[in-house]
């Protein structure tokens, strides 16, 4: 095992650490605004990989298909979320998180029985486009997928941008006003509802965005939600509870532990990054950042 | 006079009990026998999530647990079969201390899903040791001692362990040790005020529990003959906090019933359609909106107080 193979699945586990920050800073979004522990967000983003397969066939596997997707398959996931959204969740923002969390999983069942009804069982491939076709060649004997590349352009961009909507515009402070507490965001004359609506469908945005993503790296098939889910509640917690920067270090964590976790020890190595979970719960129980509530 | 009544049911249910492998078919016998392990199952669970307060979400780890423990007992060594029966509670129970004890420091949500993370670790060493545990295949064909490999046999052993394990678990609940439970779930800063140790009965708890679940996931083995990693991811979990919420949370039987309900209606629509999943997630969506204390606590709430006036 020399350097160049260590450092190439480094930049594997980077690619990785991009689509698990994209996901579950979405996740973080929903569970620190409204405190929703949403099981339903892997199958948005198990919906939003399967949308971005329908698209890319719609335009014959052209790049165009691809580009298209990328805007499309996010926005037709954060329509689905805004559907479920104003007919049934915000009915039950009051209720404990228990049952909470039962709600999501009952509509995540739906969701992956719709998903398996509209798109059917079988393995679905989503073409990468032309211009990510081939590698860069970084060093002597590091080369870098031109996707992956792209994948790490397009972390940070979303990272940013998700600042920026937090920090800088109205609707993210309202929302975090929103979060901190809720009934006197309510009392200066602020539909909280609207809010919180807006909040979870800007966070099944991001599980859309993920899953559109990802689609061209894996092949697409039913129950690429159950693992991912569980992979972003667990960042989302050992980053510290709605904190966004905090998903970013435990998808950082998690993504760099698997790539590394398979190449040093490829029987086990899947149980390395819950090894670290355990590890950073133990010295910091409630995550490495200040969570918002 | 409530309390009489409740005695007589719960004997007549015993004795139809009893008589269901005389007049049913095989294939309802054996669902019979798969009701009553997830009852038992659920009400394990009930007794830390309902009567505890305690945000167990994954809690087939301990019956997944208890299920290999046994079958591997069964079909890796000479042992006495007693042994296997044995073991796989102690290793449920041994596990959820463990995890416990991990865990326990944290509260609510976030204990809850500490717990799933470790559960997953347990599910991710089980589903890759091909070696030891048969990874995703799992381990077909373990060999139960003969009075209770027929259908009959093991409804008969199930039947027996269950009811011994529900009338444990209902003394336990009504022992001074549950009513400190559920003071614990209700104000645990006033129960610690008064010198109660929380964590302490918190833990007796989760072990309590654990046991039940690997008695549970021993029956499986002898009613099913198999195991595999399914029997501990974190879905099944759910759907096992889901036998509970239909049920009813703060009953005892509720559990039991959430169980019997879920598994027949599995079977009935799983003859229609492919999509049980889709179904299960309509009837979620509903029970939450429209019976948030289950269908027992429903019942209580409505015919409880009328019979309780009668008696006045």
């Amino acid at each position: 095992m020399d350097i160049y193979t260590i450092l190439s699945q480094v930049l594997v586990g980077l690619s990785r650490t991009v689509i698990l920050f994209i996901v579950s800073s979405g996740l973080s979004l929903i569970l620190g605004v409204l405190r929703i522990p949403n099981v339903a967000h892997g199958s948005l983003y198990m919906l939003g990989a399967y949308t971005a397969y329908t698209i890319s066939k719609f335009f014959g596997g052209q790049d165009l298909g691809f580009w298209v997707a990328l805007i499309g398959a996010p926005l037709f996931v954060a329509l689905v979320s805004f559907i479920a959204e104003r007919c049934v969740f915000q009915f039950l923002y009051e209720r404990e998180h228990l049952m909470l969390l039962l709600l999501t999983f009952g509509f995540s069942l739906i969701f992956g029985d719709l998903v398996k009804m509209v798109w059917g069982g079988e393995y679905k491939t989503v073409p990468v486009p032309k211009v990510f076709q081939g590698y860069i060649l970084l060093f002597r004997h590091l080369h870098l997928p031109l996707y992956n590349a792209f994948l790490l352009i397009i972390g940070p961009l979303v990272a940013f941008l998700l600042w920026l909507f937090v920090n800088k515009t109205k609707m993210g402070k309202i929302s975090r006003a929103a979060a901190v507490d809720r009934e006197m965001v309510g009392a200066v004359g602020i539909n909280v509802s609207w809010v919180f609506g807006m909040t979870f469908v800007a966070g099944c945005f991001l599980a859309g965005l993920g899953g559109m993503l990802v689609a061209p790296t894996i092949s697409v098939t039913l129950g690429m939600d159950h693992s991912l889910i569980m992979e972003s509640f667990l960042i989302v917690i050992i980053g510290g509870l709605g904190n966004i920067w905090g998903a970013l270090i435990g998808a950082l964590i998690f993504g760099l532990t698997q790539s590394i976790g398979i190449l040093i020890w490829p029987k086990f190595g899947i149980i390395l990054p819950y090894a670290a979970v355990v590890m950073v719960l133990t010295f910091k129980p409630k995550g490495l950042l200040k969570s918002t509530w | 006079m409530v309390k009489v009544e409740k005695k007589k049911l719960i004997a007549a249910v015993l004795v139809i009990f009893l008589l269901f492998p005389l007049i049913l078919p095989r294939f309802y016998v054996y669902l019979t026998s798969l009701i009553m392990i997830y009852g038992l199952l659920a009400t394990s669970l009930n007794l830390v999530l309902g009567y505890g307060g305690i945000f167990q979400f994954h809690h087939c780890v301990f019956y997944g647990v208890g299920a290999y423990a046994t079958a591997l007992i069964l079909t890796k060594t000479s042992l006495h079969p007693i042994f296997a029966f044995i073991a796989g509670p102690i290793c449920g129970s041994v596990l959820s201390l463990i995890l416990g004890i991990v865990c326990i420091r944290l509260s609510k949500l976030y204990f809850g899903m500490l717990q799933i993370s470790l559960g997953s670790l347990v599910w991710a060493i089980v589903y890759r040791w091909y070696s030891f545990t048969g990874g995703d295949d799992g381990i077909h064909g373990i060999p139960i001692p003969e009075i209770f490999a027929s259908t009959n046999g093991a409804f008969y052993f199930a039947l027996m362990i269950t009811t011994v394990s529900m009338f444990v678990i209902y003394g336990i609940v009504n022992s001074p040790f549950g009513k400190t439970l559920q003071g614990i779930r209700d104000n645990p800063v006033r129960c610690e005020m008064i010198g109660v140790n929380v964590r302490l009965h918190q833990l007796l708890a989760l072990t309590i529990s654990g046991f039940f679940a690997g008695v549970a996931g021993m029956l499986f083995v002898v009613v099913d003959t198999t195991v595999f990693p399914e029997l501990l991811f974190w879905t099944l979990s759910l759907e096992v906090l889901i036998m509970c919420l239909v049920g009813g949370w703060f009953t005892f039987f509720g559990p039991m019933l959430g169980a019997g309900i879920i598994i027949l209606l599995r079977t009935v629509v799983s003859t229609y359609t492919v999509y049980w999943a889709l179904v299960l997630g309509i009837i979620l969506t509903l029970v939450i909106f429209f019976l948030p204390n289950g269908v027992l606590g429903f019942i209580e709430e409505k015919f409880g107080r009328g019979l309780k006036r009668e008696n006045v």
